[in-house]
């Protein structure tokens, strides 16, 4: 165990963000956590860091200082160069132990959920994992409760105390991270603090910060450091014989305007249904999605899934046809701007977060509607 | 060599679910199933028995009923089962859950080409933290995400996967791997393992089977050794006052489309 001490957290300063290469690019979700990190960062007063680990990377550390970022770390090793859980957990965990900082945030990637956790039970520290909002200022987390929860009046009044209990102690929270995030497949949303030890640590979803606009001024200002690593081969026990991109184009989901998306509504003709929401997409310029169950049975690949155990979109329109709107389908898509779904069955759930519906047969409602959106594009360029 | 499974028994959250007044989850009020990714996980220890005869050993920490689940991993085949249960567990986040169990399979043994099976994440807190920190907690290597797992001798090669692809990573042992649903497909309990699944060894850790191992310490198990603390819990509100159109039929489409025309959707 290392003898790390985290209990002082006036020793630990700055929220940091873990910025995620792979083959040298950055990945889009570093931009979305600076993004969101500068506005905690200025909550605290206090710097945004990111620590970027690759081989060769500095150069990246530019682009990262647009994002609102005061500093980037980089370690450069060729050891770091594809990612492995050890060379990666030991070179982060050291950082954290020489720098201390407060906030330490990952992208809920493949590779952030499974560096996070091990790095959390090394430092002997909190993780909150898949957060979908973040807040420190307490003002801010009661506004984001009245808007977003079925919580009592008094219970959110009660907030504004910023105190809770903690192991039997009044504890005040106004400088704690408060990580909320879906639980029990979105059933629920949990609030989390870390109140006891530090650096306070989080997954975040992709796709669910909004990236804020680029600022070059910005990036002239923030300052890159290259830190020592210290690795040996006895670190790795792990060894990555390859790296496969799959060579099928991987549906951009996240950053996508519109997502037409099918479910279990098109099992009577799975192709003909698909193609009739694929022509849809087209015409709208947006993206096929679908439910869990239309990937459960194998009738589009796992990229395309939205909900809880999917993708979270927020597109500026989301048409969901045969989607009954399970709660966990919900939680991926309810924050779209504007929702649209055929359904047969009236009762439907997803009737009631959708915007407008239409309860009818889609494999006889999307044909018509793919020729009225048509007129009406024709019409409005006319 | 033998294969160590972690599983747990959750809220099924695919049906209706309940929620108490005050923002909790009404757990008596719902069925619990095995968690599904726990199945594959239990699986690909099996395939390993099939393969190299060696031992299969399930555990769970949680209440007594779990005992039940237990069991039905045994008539599926696994050799002996552990429950992990105790009042001073309880509450436990997942730092304080991983430093429980990592000190049970530690109780248990671990040695040179032992491979502990975690699913890749329980659908009632989606975490996927439990697995890579027991790994952590036992000083063993890991690998998540894992569609396809090939013993090659005294090493196991997994493909992991990636958003975007995904690696092929070589492992020494014992080490421990988190399992994804394109693994494999989970067997069916058979006749004769039902018979025999309640002659196959259930063991009960408790606290003070556990006490001495130097992982358990009261200040980093259960409520108390918790990292994190919920601050507060609640249902999100339902979104409301949607329009439902008149029909099913061309001038519903119309009117549609001049809808999201007019807000400039479209």
């Amino acid at each position: 165990m290392s003898k790390f001490e985290n209990t002082k957290l006036e020793d630990f300063k700055g929220v940091w963000v873990f910025c995620e290469q792979r083959e040298g690019k950055l990945m889009p979700t570093d931009l979305e956590l600076l993004s969101e990190g500068r506005k905690l960062a200025d909550e605290l007063g206090e710097e945004l860091c990111g620590l970027l680990l690759g081989d060769k990377v500095t150069d990246l550390a530019g682009e990262l200082g647009q994002y609102g970022a005061d500093k980037i770390f980089v370690c450069n090793d060729p050891r770091l160069a594809v990612y492995t859980t050890d060379a990666y957990t030991k070179v982060l965990c050291d950082v954290v132990e020489e720098k201390k900082p407060e906030i330490l945030i990952f992208g809920a990637t493949n590779i952030g959920r499974d560096l996070a956790p091990r790095c959390a039970a090394r430092l002997h520290t909190g993780l909150t994992a898949d957060c979908t909002h973040l807040d420190i200022d307490v003002p801010a987390y009661v506004d984001f409760l009245e808007k977003n929860s079925t919580l009592a009046p008094d219970r959110i009044a009660n907030m504004k105390k910023a105190t809770v209990k903690v192991m039997g102690q009044d504890h005040d929270v106004s400088r704690d991270l408060k990580m909320t995030r879906p639980a029990f497949g979105g059933h629920l949303m949990a609030s989390i603090i870390c109140p006891r030890f530090r650096p306070c640590m989080a997954t975040v979803r992709p796709g669910v910060m909004k990236m804020a606009e680029p600022n070059p001024a910005r990036a002239a200002a923030c300052q890159v450091i290259e830190l020592p690593v210290e690795l040996s081969d006895r670190d790795l026990r792990t060894k990555v014989r390859e790296v496969v991109k799959e060579s099928k184009k991987l549906v951009d989901l996240i950053g996508a305007d519109v997502v037409v998306s099918v479910g279990r509504g098109i099992s009577k003709d799975v192709e003909k249904g698909i193609a009739l929401a694929q022509e849809l997409a087209d015409v709208l310029g947006g993206v096929l999605g679908g439910s869990r169950a239309v990937i459960d049975s194998g009738w589009l690949s796992a990229d395309h899934q939205v909900g809880q155990t999917g993708k979270t979109v927020h597109p500026k329109l989301y048409i969901a046809l045969g989607i009954s709107g399970a709660i966990q389908h919900k939680a991926g898509m309810q924050d779209s701007e504007h929702i649209v779904a055929v359904n047969k069955n009236s009762q439907a759930p997803i009737f009631e977060i959708a915007d407008y519906g239409i309860c009818g047969d889609l494999f006889q409602v999307v044909p018509m509607l793919i020729e009225e959106i048509k007129a009406a594009q024709a019409s409005k360029l006319a | 060599m033998k294969a160590i499974v972690c599983v747990k028994q959750v809220p099924d959250t695919s049906g209706k679910v309940a929620v108490n007044p005050d923002g909790t989850l009404n757990r008596a009020s719902m069925p619990t199933i095995s968690n599904p990714d726990d199945m594959n996980a239990l699986e690909a220890a099996l395939q390993l028995k099939d393969d190299t005869g060696c031992k299969v050993v399930v555990i769970t920490m949680g209440p007594p009923p779990a005992e039940g689940m237990l069991r039905e991993m045994l008539a599926m085949g696994a050799d002996e089962a552990v429950l992990v249960s105790a009042r001073e567990f309880g509450g436990s986040d997942t730092f304080a859950t991983s430093q429980i169990l990592a000190a049970a399979i530690h109780k248990l043994g671990l040695e040179k080409g032992d491979v502990v099976f975690c699913g890749r994440q329980a659908i009632d807190g989606d975490t996927a933290q439990v697995g890579p920190q027991i790994a952590e907690k036992l000083d063993i290597p890991q690998v998540s995400y894992v569609a396809d797992v090939v013993l090659e001798k005294d090493r196991i090669v997994c493909r992991r996967m990636l958003e975007d692809g995904y690696m092929t990573i070589e492992t020494e042992t014992p080490c421990l791997i988190t399992c994804i649903k394109e693994l494999n497909l989970p067997r069916y309990m058979s006749m004769r393992g039902i018979y025999s699944a309640y002659s196959k060894p259930m063991q009960i850790m408790d606290f003070n089977a556990l006490k001495d191992e130097t992982l358990i310490d009261r200040e980093t198990i259960g409520l108390q050794g918790s990292p994190t603390n919920i601050l507060t819990s609640f249902t999100p509100p339902q979104k409301g006052g949607g329009m439902m159109l008149e029909g099913a039929d061309r001038s519903a489409c119309k009117t549609l489309a001049g809808l999201l025309a007019g807000k400039h959707i479209i």
